[in-house]
């Protein structure tokens, strides 16, 4: 497999060799910091035209066909659009926390955008508690969300502030028991590290039924943690109009929007990550020159090829199934997924410590 | 530079109706000289506005079901660039006055008009939004929105063909293509006051008059 | 039928009467009528469910400055809107109501519109921009006992100022219009619901008064846009009786098909409304793919799409297209295939089997003390299908079921809808063939007046019943008319099906009682 590597570190040679060593580390975080925001933005834009194809294709429409071919322009007329409108200053609000919030979101977002490992080598954080810092990322922004509920001066996005809370919260319970029982199997939390054993199985085969019990319930609660249905209560529509972000326009509402769509991604990626072998080739062991093959297509392909697999079915669950209740949201979570998780974690350690994976 | 005609992709621009009042709005624009760049910019902006309008969820009556009925599966504005009806006024670009408005729902439609962000544009669908249609003896109906909130295009019908209401979609995107967001005088009237010469969507042909 | 009139003082004793000695347990409705020099009054349409029994009650007060009638909203609970709408319409005070607001105009409206002197002027009542102020407050009137017999006002709190409330509406996707709940709610949970009606309320009343009846029939169509075809029907129904007039057998053929075309539409409407506010956005698409095939029948033959038109006084507008029957057909062939796959898509998730079993029952007594027609009547296990009891056109020569389920929760209320749709294809598969030959329309006067006297006609609209009650005095207009609502007595039960309901049950409800706001308001 080609390793990313070599290009970072031969870029950072050649800085070291033009500045100080200090100088340096401020331009490689500079350059970094340009390429994870370019690839999050392109990554939320292609993400939300695949909404909107994916959406009418269920739905015997055709989607956006006029801007561009096959209306491939529509999403970047979206943004010139919100880049432009209006941003509304509510009235008897906090201003501060109301400003603030988006932001949040968006950070909350990208920091976990930061972790995912698209190729080998290619990662822009990636250390020993890899897998412990996703989860401490990607749980902050339940707080943007929270603050934009209440600082809108607004009952509907109170109250979906609230059902966000409550919902994120509970659900982040589950992708850490499922996490944990990934962690289990491998024995490591180091992102990169996890990836790399996967070269013989991957992990939703290596340890067979638990692994694929995780798998399922990951799926479900991370769906629940991007707020898309059966779980998007907090915006629900025919409910609370627009939800938490009732009150936000232009822009900060676009934070908001591409936020939902990235979190959707990241979900994907970290699935695809854990279970699915992230950028590692299928390989199956025995078959030497069916590897060979394999390896031959670059990792980043094998990488936003699940991921997008996965997108694609979390997004044929948004677009077929109603919404649940706000009862039934926490009695899912609370009655079904965390004890099944729990047993599902004791199982795993029991199979690992009897040495019954592949 | 010198603001050009507004074009709809794949539509020959005599098809539309009304192309008067638009050439009218440029030549008023086009007194006053742009540079260049920053007219380049103004293109991308009104490219990027009359191509993504969200329309707010808003229906009083029966035009509101043919709106709906333009956002399924066989009309679907959403290959336009109408994409999707947002449910709050502070997202939405553009109002449907679909059907009735009374004298109780008036300063409601004022509000939501108000809450909204810039810009934003008025479409008055059907013959009630527009006059007050088959209600217009009626005690307690507002006659014709126009008197509340400035109206950009009118689509009459009652209620308009999904047909119609498409054609009165576009017409408003070529309306919004000849904005000048910096500099310049906007065609658009200062805050307050009502736009002038609304765009008016006719379903019949021009010639109707002359057959009968 | 006949009208007695009943003296003032023996009323709630006679009604009482009607209501536990006679069996009388149907309000069908409460027409306020404006009889000039010899009063106000309110004639009450009782019906008694289990004989099919009807009685026209009637009751007159002379007193025009401070009209009083006793209520009768503690027998028949639906009364309590019906009445509010006579008090906002004539200014007739129920004494001993517990909530006499107005219900669709603005509580500062000057005058009471339906009376025969009230002053239109716009220099009275013009368009007030600034916001309604929403009084939370009830207003049950009591009697003075002196002779004056002044009116005193008892206000008491409905919702409190420091309990949260939101207000579902006016402008709300889940409304399916403009209609206002406001909602005191403890977390999710719903304690207390106000209704507040009349944003769309068009005058269509008072307007019918000065126009002749051709013109009338055109706002039929705008009242529920959803049932256009049967309130056309009910109304042209109406005159053809008063006039007399005899329509041909083609039109009665013509006329039910098109009805229960109309009831497929509508209900098709309903399964995707009820599934965008569940939140399945695809099925909502779905119901309205197959939709347009039908509209597209319906434009054919009548020119519309939404509002046809096509009843007239005598007969349709319009003879049948050539193609209509292959057409029709072809839809009920296509239509029947596709009500599967709303099931699989929809229906039997276990989310939406979740979201709507158990949830907002309303009892069979309930339902006809509120007089819940329609889909929500039977689903309580109500038999309230007009076209059983009270058969019209062609309904007593074909063979169909009426739709009863027993449970009376969201569940059964939309099978009944679904399995309606399949009933009404089986009507129209027994009449499609056998359109007889013949006039399409009766030749009328060019001029129509109906003869001095009361009628009244009902048919079964998509949504309930829906009936005209016309009193003419032999003139080109008549002196009052009245259309019952199909809406307003589910929204009137709206606060009995929301106990201990949460937010998302309010959409879900609402979603499957399936209500049309402008029916509502007229």
């Amino acid at each position: 497999m080609f390793d990313f590597t070599t290009i970072t570190t031969a870029i950072d040679q050649f800085l070291r060799s033009m500045m100080p060593a200090q100088f340096a580390i401020i331009v490689e975080c500079i350059l970094v910091a340009a390429c994870a925001l370019l690839a999050y933005v392109m990554f939320a834009i292609v993400m939300i035209f695949m909404e909107r194809k994916v959406c009418a294709a269920f739905q015997c429409r055709l989607g956006p066909m006029r801007v561009g071919p096959w209306g491939l322009l529509q999403v970047f007329a979206d943004v010139f659009k919100m880049l432009i409108k209006e941003i509304i200053s509510i009235n008897r609000s906090d201003s501060f926390l109301y400003r603030l919030a988006p932001y949040l979101v968006v950070m909350s977002s990208v920091l976990t955008f930061c972790c995912l490992p698209f190729a080998k080598g290619l990662q822009v954080l990636d250390f020993n508690m890899g897998v412990f810092f996703l989860m401490a990322t990607s749980s902050f922004g339940v707080l943007g969300i929270l603050l934009a509920g209440w600082s809108s001066n607004n009952k509907f996005s109170m109250i979906g502030a609230m059902r966000s809370g409550a919902q994120m919260i509970s659900y982040e319970l589950s992708i850490g028991l499922c996490m944990l029982t990934v962690v289990t199997l491998s024995g490591t939390m180091q992102i990169s590290e996890l990836v790399e054993q996967q070269h013989d199985a991957w992990f939703i085969f290596k340890g067979h039924l638990p692994a694929m019990l995780a798998f399922v319930i990951y799926l479900i609660a991370g769906n629940a943690e991007t707020n898309r249905a059966p779980f998007d209560l907090p915006e629900a529509e025919s409910e609370l109009t627009a939800g938490f972000h009732t009150e936000y326009s232009g822009m900060h509402f676009g934070f908001f929007y591409v936020a939902e769509f990235m979190n959707l991604f990241i979900v994907a990626a970290i699935a695809s990550t854990l279970f699915l072998g992230g950028w590692m080739p299928l390989h199956i062991s025995g078959f030497d020159t069916f590897n060979m093959v394999m390896d031959y297509i670059p990792g980043i392909v094998w990488f936003l090829g699940k991921t997008f697999f996965i997108i694609w079915v979390l997004m044929w669950f948004r677009w077929t199934f109603p919404r649940l209740r706000i009862d039934q949201v926490p009695t899912l979570e609370w009655k079904y997924l965390v004890p099944i998780g729990l047993v599902n974690l004791l199982i795993m350690t029991v199979c690992v410590v009897m040495g019954w994976t592949f | 530079m010198e603001m050009k005609k507004p074009t709809i992709k794949s539509i020959p621009y005599e098809e539309f109706k009304d192309n008067e009042t638009l050439e009218s709005l440029i030549k008023e624009l086009n007194k006053e000289r742009t540079n260049v760049v920053v007219g380049a910019l103004d293109d991308l902006i009104n490219w990027g506005r009359s191509n993504s309008l969200w329309s707010l969820t808003f229906a009083t009556s029966c035009c509101g079901i043919e709106f709906m009925a333009v956002g399924a599966a066989r009309y679907d504005f959403a290959r336009f660039g109408f994409e999707v009806t947002r449910n709050s006024p502070r997202q939405a670009d553009l109002i449907m006055v679909a059907g009735t408005i009374t004298h109780k729902m008036a300063p409601v439609l004022k509000r939501l008009y108000d809450q909204m962000a810039d810009p934003k544009y008025v479409v008055a669908v059907g013959g009630c939004a527009i006059s007050g249609g088959p209600f217009k003896g009626s005690y307690h109906v507002l006659n014709g929105v126009d008197k509340i909130i400035p109206v950009d295009v009118y689509i009459p019908g009652c209620p308009p063909r999904p047909e119609a209401m498409l054609y009165g979609m576009m017409q408003l995107q070529r309306k919004v293509k000849i904005e000048k967001y910096f500099g310049g005088k906007n065609h658009r009237a200062k805050k307050g006051e009502m736009p002038n010469e609304p765009i008016i969507v006719t379903n019949a042909p021009i010639d109707i008059n002359e057959n009968c | 039928m006949n009208l007695t009139f009943i003296d003032i003082k023996e009323f709630p004793k006679r009604m009482e009467e009607y209501r536990y000695s006679k069996g009388m347990d149907f309000l069908r409705d409460i027409i306020g009528m404006d009889w000039g020099e010899e009063g106000l009054g309110a004639i009450y349409i009782l019906e008694n469910t289990a004989t099919g029994e009807n009685i026209e009650v009637a009751t007159i007060t002379a007193n025009r400055e401070k009209p009083l009638i006793p209520t009768v909203c503690h027998l028949w609970n639906v009364a309590e809107l019906y009445e509010r709408e006579v008090y906002d319409f004539f200014g007739i005070y129920f004494t001993k109501h517990p909530d006499m607001r107005r219900l669709f105009l603005r509580n500062d409206w000057v005058g009471y519109p339906l009376r025969k002197d009230y002053d239109t002027s716009e220099a009275i009542n013009p368009i007030r921009m600034e916001n309604e102020v929403t009084e939370d407050v009830q207003r049950p009137y009591e009697i003075a006992e002196d002779a004056e017999q002044a009116i005193i006002d008892k206000q008491t709190n409905k919702i409190h100022g420091d309990q949260y409330i939101i207000n579902i509406g006016p402008q709300h996707p889940a409304t399916h219009g403009v209609l206002r709940f406001r909602l005191a709610l403890d977390g999710e949970e719903i304690k207390k619901i106000d209704i507040h009606c009349g944003y769309i309320h068009r005058g269509i009343e008072k307007m019918s008064e000065s126009l002749t009846y051709p013109q009338i029939l055109a706002l039929t169509d705008r009242l529920d846009y959803l049932s256009a075809h049967q309130n056309r029907h009910a109304l042209c129904m109406c005159i053809e009786k008063a006039m007399g007039i005899e329509v041909t057998d083609r039109t009665q053929y013509i006329r039910t098909i098109m009805d229960e075309l109309q009831r497929i539409d509508s209900h098709l409407l309903f399964l995707s409304c009820a599934a965008m506010d569940l939140g399945a956005i695809t099925t909502f698409i779905y119901g309205f793919r197959d939709r347009e095939k039908l509209l597209d029948i319906l434009e054919e033959v009548t020119g519309g799409r939404l509002i046809q038109n096509y009843n007239v006084i005598g007969g349709v507008q319009a003879d049948i297209t050539p193609d209509f029957v292959r057409k029709v057909k072809e839809f009920c062939q296509y239509q029947k295939g596709k009500i599967k796959e709303y099931n699989d898509v929809f229906t039997y998730n276990v989310i939406t089997q979740k979201r709507m079993k158990g949830v907002g029952v309303i009892s069979r007594a309930d339902a006809i003390s509120y007089g819940c027609t329609g889909g929500t009547g039977r689903a309580s296990g109500w038999a309230c299908d007009v076209r059983k009891r009270h058969p019209y056109a062609l309904y007593d020569k074909v063979d169909f079921k009426e739709i009863i389920y027993n449970n009376g929760d969201c569940y059964d209320r939309f099978w009944v809808r679904l399995d309606e749709i399949l009933e009404s294809i089986h009507i129209i598969e027994q009449l499609i063939d056998n359109i007889p030959e013949g006039e399409y329309k009766v030749k009328t006067k060019p001029i129509i007046r109906i003869p001095e006297g009361r009628y009244s006609a009902s048919v079964e609209g998509s949504r309930g019943e829906f009936g005209v009650y016309i009193e003419s005095r032999g003139e080109k207009s008549p002196y009052r008319i009245k259309f019952r609502p199909m809406g307003l007595p589910l929204i009137a039960a709206m606060h009995k099906i929301l106990k201990g309901a949460k937010v998302a049950d309010l959409i879900a409800i609402g979603a499957t009682l399936d209500y049309v706001i402008p029916d509502i308001d007229r």
